[in-house]
């Protein structure tokens, strides 16, 4: 940056920090240790005037710089953002004095903790640049559905009446997908006690006369490339044609598929074809036109009929679901309510395991059910025998016998499957001589949907099952690849008035991607950040790990193996510069400078001061946040640490780790998310990233021959408000069981 | 076997929660059951009972006439109202035991000796007699109601009660001659006899 630097610190003495620490010396501390050109203090740094001061100072003495020492920089955010500038907060009050008895004789500890931090955010102020977008991004608002479905269908007409172009791509001749086909759905409103219409016709009106609504027909989707705000889409027709898009954000919404029941012997459903799928009984309800429903096999009415529930699924069985699609029942209940409709008296049974009929409503339709004489049986399906009319054997468990009934016509609760394209990150078929492959959930499509151009496969990332991977509590409708939202059953299996709030939500997201990516910002968590990863070339080796370990698919290669980075598509974790065993990767903001810098300017006592320093370094998504909820609490955290928050974990260098112990720091925490399965991390993959990168680090303790107890890695929880504080006592206690690091001087 | 048992089944030969549903006292209810068993956890006296409420809705259900119009199970409710003020589904439980009771006993299902039905007949013709229950009578019936023999045992074991209740005056030895009443039972006899021939026609009505 041409224009002049210029750095000022302002120290806050509201809350109690000024009775509990000397703000003279803490200012001293700023001008002198941290090089501060300005300091002042505030006995209230949120209130307007303290604010007023700081803004005055920006605009008429050209301070660039801002050092906040007052509360933590999770707590009065809209009080101190500033534009144009670079900021960093010291965190006295929930870092310091709530965490330290007020007793005499902490006084002088807990001066020092405050001190520290005060040098610490100097330090870090001084590596930062003011971050600015990159000049790259552009405002394209053009979304893209892909699938016409109820999900796609909704996402279309929310994102259209907000006012953004949309282009529906359809692989099939119409829209509607399954529920074009059904008679009636579940009720979405009281009193829940009948189905009630679809709505879909309505809709495919409604995106018909939307002229912001362009549908794709008979096509799918060839190529996308690019990144949020510029993505280049390549649509080929069943005809041959092709058109190429240029969209902003994309909301996949593909649907599902039901699990095909042929392979399961127990319910006979290739033998007859009166054993019907609950997709098909939609079909032949339909079909009946308001009239009974008749057997497929010879058109007899139907006068008794028998439901199956939970047919292949949350089975352990191979080739069957390992999970539940949780809304057969309800959809049991609204077929057999079709038969009370349609069918005059015609014995319906449902025949369950474990009754689900989840939702507002669930329990009054499934009430509304018993008063229409719908019998439910608890039963334990055991074969279907076809003849002249079918038999199913059951044992029934309330009253444990074996028995069976006759039924005209066997309707089969099959699962839903996820219509995902191929996992980028799926393990490879041939291990474990292809057992691992076979156990796998039965999958409907393998062939690509989105066919990215990415470095990192073709679509989106899947969870478990097939489904898509997302953040499943905090950002349902996020997946693994910045500005291409999933949402309905393609995210986890749901009924339709789920997957139009779902569809709804993603929309409202992918508006929110192409907006953000019209002004370089990133997207969620880390919504607004400007600071973006850029790569000192020179330095690079191409060693290719930050392309491969970006969670996000952010980074493609150049043809010579350089990384290029597409920041539209970043998250801003930085997993990539932890990753970087050159260091070449950093952000405005953000690099291993300024954590080594409050890493360094952090003052080591000498041996005989008996003061051991321990560095925590916290995620500022779960970890860091529980300490500040400890602080609130009154949670003493040992007077010897010093947190340092990071963006994830995932962005840890190890040169961090071997400076702070070559420096003389005694124990070192690290806080990350829960990684795996159910993982927490906010970035998906940055805390298994550093668990795996921490491995190594018994290697480092062991070269300076230190002991391995002196790092530990934990993963914590924002709820963890009483475990955080106490895993750095625990450090505290083991250096003081171990003994100082001798690596002071 | 009745006539009437056979009607019966002739009549609802395919659904026994039908025949249920029409002819049982709050026997529309039977079907609204959703299994939950608190009833059976709440019954006093749940370990009699051969099949608790909830699974002899079950039963209902499953058309399992003849074992549930046989059982003994409904006989055993006190009518203590736990269950009904329990069950999340608002079953008025007691009133659907005494009512498959009370149709079982039309049909003549109920086993031979079932104490409960046995009290419940001498019960209601001592109170029918005068609108009024004469306890001496009352006692005494049962008393015997197993032969002369063990009417005398049953007497002498039950002799110091008998004294100190007498005592008390908490019953009167004059009441064997006629005993009290309500002022014409010759006219709550008839209002009796008219529920009966309603009930008798509205069942019949059915069949």
């Amino acid at each position: 940056m041409a224009d002049e630097k210029k750095f000022a610190g302002y120290i806050c003495t509201g809350c109690g920090i000024g009775e509990r620490l000397d703000a003279g010396t803490l200012e001293q501390t700023a001008s002198r240790d941290g090089k501060m050109q300005s300091c002042k203090q505030h006995e209230m740094l949120c209130s307007s005037e303290g604010v007023q001061m700081i803004k005055d100072d920006i605009a008429n003495d050209g301070v660039t710089h801002v050092m906040i020492a007052a509360c933590s920089r999770r707590a009065k955010v809209e009080a101190f953002s500033f534009t144009g500038v670079a900021l960093t907060r010291a965190n006295l009050r929930e870092g310091v004095i709530w965490v330290r008895p007020d007793t005499d004789e902490n006084t002088e500890t807990t001066q020092e903790m405050a001190d520290d931090y005060i040098r610490m955010a100097c330090a870090e102020l001084k590596s930062m640049t003011i971050p600015s977008a990159s000049g790259e991004q552009q405002l394209n608002k053009n979304i893209m559905v892909v699938g016409g479905g109820v999900t796609g269908m909704t996402a279309a007409l929310e994102a259209a009446a907000a006012g953004y172009p949309v282009h529906i791509v359809e692989k099939s001749g119409a829209l509607g997908g399954h529920a074009a086909n059904y008679y009636k759905s579940i009720p979405a409103r009281a009193p829940y006690a009948d189905p009630q219409e679809t709505g879909v016709e309505q809709m495919i009106a409604a995106i018909d006369s939307n002229e912001k609504i362009t549908v794709h027909l008979n096509s799918t989707v060839a190529k996308t490339a690019g990144a949020p705000g510029r993505f280049q889409v390549q649509i080929a027709t069943e005809s041959g044609s092709s058109d190429e898009l240029s969209i902003g954000a994309i909301i996949q919404a593909t649907g599902f598929s039901t699990f095909n029941p042929e392979k399961l012997g127990t319910y006979n459903y290739s033998a007859s074809p009166d054993i019907v799928t609950n997709e098909e009984l939609e079909k032949l309800a339909k079909a009946a036109n308001g009239g009974p429903i008749k057997r497929p096999s010879d058109g007899k009415e139907v006068t008794s009929v028998a439901f199956v529930q939970n047919v292949g699924q949350n089975s352990g069985n191979k080739g069957e679901l390992a999970y539940h699609s949780g809304i057969g029942d309800l959809v049991a209940i609204k077929q057999a309510m079709y038969f009370k409709e349609l069918n005059g008296d015609c014995d319906t049974t449902i025949m369950f395991d474990n009754l689900r009929t989840p939702g507002a409503g669930g329990e009054d339709f499934y009430r509304a059910a018993q008063e229409k004489s719908i019998t439910f049986t608890k039963a334990a399906v055991t074969g279907i025998e076809t003849g002249t009319a079918l038999e199913v054997k059951f044992k029934d468990l309330i009253l444990n016998e074996e028995t069976s009934m006759a039924a005209d016509l066997v309707v089969l609760d099959v699962g839903m499957v996820p219509n995902s394209g191929p996992d980028p990150y799926a393990e490879p078929m041939e291990t474990e001589e292809g057992e691992s492959a076979e156990q796998e959930a039965p999958q409907v499509s393998v062939d690509s949907i989105l066919n990215l151009d990415y470095r990192q496969g073709t679509d989106l990332p899947h969870l478990k099952h097939g489904f898509t991977d997302s953040h499943f509590i905090c950002f349902p409708y996020e997946t693994r690849r910045t500005g291409i939202y999933a949402a309905g059953p393609l995210r986890r299996p749901m009924d339709m008035r789920q997957a139009a709030d779902d569809a709804a939500g993603a929309a409202m997201k992918a508006i929110q991607a192409a907006e953000n990516a019209g002004q370089g910002r990133a997207a969620h968590p880390r919504v607004g950040d400007l600071s973006y990863p850029s790569f000192r070339k020179d330095g690079c080796t191409q060693c290719k790990r930050c392309t491969v370990e970006c969670p996000f698919g952010a980074i493609n290669e150049d043809e010579k193996g350089y990384p290029m980075y597409n920041e539209a598509r970043c998250r801003r974790c930085g997993t990539c510069m932890g990753a970087c065993p050159v260091r070449v990767i950093s952000f405005a903001n953000y690099s291993v400078e300024t954590v080594n810098q409050q890493i360094k300017n952090c003052e080591i006592p000498e041996e005989w001061d008996e003061k051991p320093r321990i560095l925590v370094l916290a995620c500022e998504n779960d970890a860091y946040p529980a300490l500040d909820q400890a602080a609130m609490s009154g949670v003493e955290i040992n007077p010897w640490a010093r947190v340092i928050p990071v963006r994830c974990l995932g962005s840890t260098s190890l040169s961090w780790i071997t400076d702070a112990l070559n420096s003389g720091y005694d124990g070192i925490v690290l806080m990350g998310c829960q990684k795996g399965d159910d993982y927490q991390c906010h970035f998906v993959r940055g805390s298994a990233m550093a668990a795996e990168r921490m491995g190594k680090v018994g290697d480092t303790l062991e070269s300076l021959n230190l002991e391995p107890e002196r790092v530990v890695v934990h993963e914590v929880a924002i709820t963890d408000i009483e475990r955080a504080p106490k895993l750095i006592n625990d450090m505290a206690e083991t250096v003081e069981k171990i003994g100082l690091s001798p690596f002071k001087f | 076997m009745s006539d009437l048992n056979n009607t019966m089944i002739n009549k609802y030969r395919t659904s026994f929660l039908k025949e249920v549903e029409a002819n049982v006292e709050e026997g529309e209810w039977v079907k609204m059951c959703m299994q939950c068993g608190v009833c059976a956890g709440s019954c006093p006296l749940g370990k009699h009972w051969a099949h608790p409420p909830q699974e002899i809705f079950m039963m209902i259900r499953a058309g399992k006439r003849e074992e549930v119009l046989t059982s003994d199970s409904m006989w055993m409710c006190t009518s203590c109202y736990n269950c009904i003020a329990r069950c999340p589904r608002g079953l008025p439980i007691t009133h659907i035991m005494h009512g498959l009771a009370h149709y079982a006993q039309r049909l003549n299902l109920v086993p031979q000796q079932q104490p409960t039905q046995r009290f419940a007949k001498v019960f209601w013709e001592n109170m029918l007699k005068k609108g009024r229950v004469n306890e001496l009578k009352l006692g005494l019936s049962l008393y015997f109601i197993d032969g002369f023999g063990q009417g005398v045992k049953n007497a002498m074991a039950n002799q110091k009660l008998g004294q100190n209740m007498m005592k008390a005056k908490r019953m009167s030895p004059m009441e064997i001659l006629g005993g009290h009443g309500v002022k014409n039972p010759g006219e709550l006899q008839k209002i009796i006899a008219k529920a009966q021939a309603l009930e008798d026609a509205r069942i019949s009505g059915n069949s």
